[in-house]
């Protein structure tokens, strides 16, 4: 998918009337797309070419790149520096801040960088907690929260200034967006959640992995009961499972990520279960893209990356539009 | 003490009554404290809160009180310490990610907060990140000074 405007890669596309960012995904999500973002796994190096070659999976699948941000609280490249090796060659980065490693003074610093680098897309995340990762003895910092850190991002958009009220010579011109997750408990606040981040400032939401679609259903029927979904796209999390025996650890393991008994007896009665995951992740997508309200899907497919494709041509999520990569 | 705290969640509608009248008292007691001078009161005030609200609520004495918006669960014992509501890694059973044996602080919260019967709308006020210069000193008396109009300075 080729813009009228398009720029050199590695530089931004102008403002249109009625955005908030330079970047694709604004566009594309505004265009009325049915859009595709998915989830990159930052490398344990500092080779440029590890983000590059795994980058390259996602050509031509997808609209916008998560960079995650020390994701489960593990160590890895940061967001910041995968985004600034991934926009020099024009990629739609969403760069995830989570709240857990950084202080406002740092968090206001990286969105300026962020952006100067071509960063559009900025979303804001509580982060897990540091118990879970491989550094349990950090110390979690928790300055800011979600809402907090949107409402402070969209400040220094929108006035110009940073959270003490400095001025801003150039404000940083990003879509800001924001993580739901309508499968955890208390069930009937998660939909008033999204209201509040939505006014907060969040413009795009991505949730957690679906594997209950009912209970999308059920939580998308309040969200556009509160009339929610005009104001805020959001995209559907979904992702394949490896394996019975890796959704039942992710289960147990992985906080606030519900997984049916149904879905686990699926993968345990199939042949070849690696197979059988990537099949119940279509026939996610396929079910979710009919939801009203549901503006895209987020592809979380960790360690399987290279099954994104698969995933994004047989649920034939993108119709005939192929989203924008390097060197097309 | 977290059974202590679960009880105030439970009974958190006459304690909600109980913190709005004592604010009033307060309040009333206003030009008192003008006159003796709110600094000078600041470190009585907040030896007396820290004793109550911490048995009470394990209140971890932020000196931004948000218990009676946040259903007299003190946000602060959320390991992540969240003033705007439960994260997404809330366990299936309403207990917390990070610590397995205790409810979420934002599940009881939401608990105590329909107990009290507050509008929807209170519990969407965004809270302000904590301002951590004033950790220790009085949200009692911080409350009545906001209630009157008063800057602190």
């Amino acid at each position: 998918m080729i813009f009228d405007d398009e720029p050199l890669a590695g530089e931004n596309l102008p403002i249109l009337p009625g955005h908030d960012s330079p970047g694709r995904f604004e566009r594309v999500l505004r265009a009325g797309h049915f859009a595709v973002t998915a989830e990159i796994a930052p490398p344990d190096s500092s080779d440029p070419h590890e983000v590059y070659q795994r980058a390259a999976l996602f050509d031509g699948y997808v609209d916008a790149i998560n960079a995650t941000d020390g994701s489960g609280a593990n160590c890895h490249m940061s967001s910041v520096g995968m985004c600034a090796l991934l926009t020099r060659r024009g990629y739609s980065m969403i760069m995830q801040i989570s709240c857990r490693d950084k202080n406002r003074i740092a968090m206001q610093g990286d969105v300026l960088g962020a952006s100067a680098m071509g960063v559009s897309n900025i979303l804001c995340l509580t982060g897990d907690g540091v118990q879970s990762g491989d550094h349990p003895e950090a110390k979690p910092v928790f300055d800011m929260d979600c809402m907090t850190s949107l409402q402070m991002i969209g400040g220094m958009r929108d006035d110009g200034q940073f959270m003490s009220g400095r001025k801003i010579n150039c404000p940083p011109q990003v879509f800001l967006g924001a993580a739901a997750n309508p499968f955890a408990p208390p069930m009937d606040y998660r939909p008033l959640r999204l209201a509040k981040k939505v006014a907060a400032g969040a413009q795009f939401v991505q949730t957690q992995y679906c594997f209950d679609v009912d209970r999308l259903k059920d939580y998308m029927s309040k969200v556009r009961g509160m009339g929610l979904d005009k104001k805020v796209f959001i995209l559907a999390g979904v992702g394949p499972l490896a394996s019975a025996k890796s959704a039942e650890w992710i289960r147990n393991n992985v906080a606030g990520v519900h997984i049916p008994d149904e879905i686990i007896k699926r993968l345990a009665g199939a042949k070849d279960q690696r197979q059988e995951g990537v099949n119940i992740c279509i026939d996610m997508v396929n079910q979710v893209k009919e939801i009203e309200g549901v503006s895209g899907i987020h592809i979380m497919a960790y360690r399987q990356e290279e099954r994104i494709a698969e995933i994004v041509e047989k649920s034939k999520v993108l119709g005939d539009r192929s989203p924008w990569y390097p060197n097309r | 003490m977290k059974r202590v705290r679960y009880w105030s969640v439970k009974n958190a509608r006459w304690l909600r009554l109980i913190y709005q009248g004592l604010e009033n008292c307060l309040v009333v007691l206003h030009p008192i404290f003008i006159r003796v001078g709110y600094r000078r009161l600041d470190r009585g005030f907040a030896s007396v809160e820290k004793l109550f609200k911490g048995f009470l609520f394990d209140s971890k004495s932020c000196g931004q009180c948000t218990l009676s918006e946040t259903g007299m669960a003190c946000p602060m014992n959320c390991p992540k310490s969240l003033r705007n509501g439960p994260c997404g890694g809330v366990r299936a059973n309403g207990n917390c990610e990070v610590e397995p044996d205790m409810v979420c602080v934002w599940v009881t919260s939401w608990e105590g907060h329909q107990r009290i019967g507050n509008p929807v709308a209170s519990i969407q006020v965004i809270q302000a990140p904590v301002d951590v210069r004033l950790k220790g000193s009085s949200a009692w008396l911080r409350a009545v000074r906001k209630r009157m109009g008063v800057s602190e300075a």
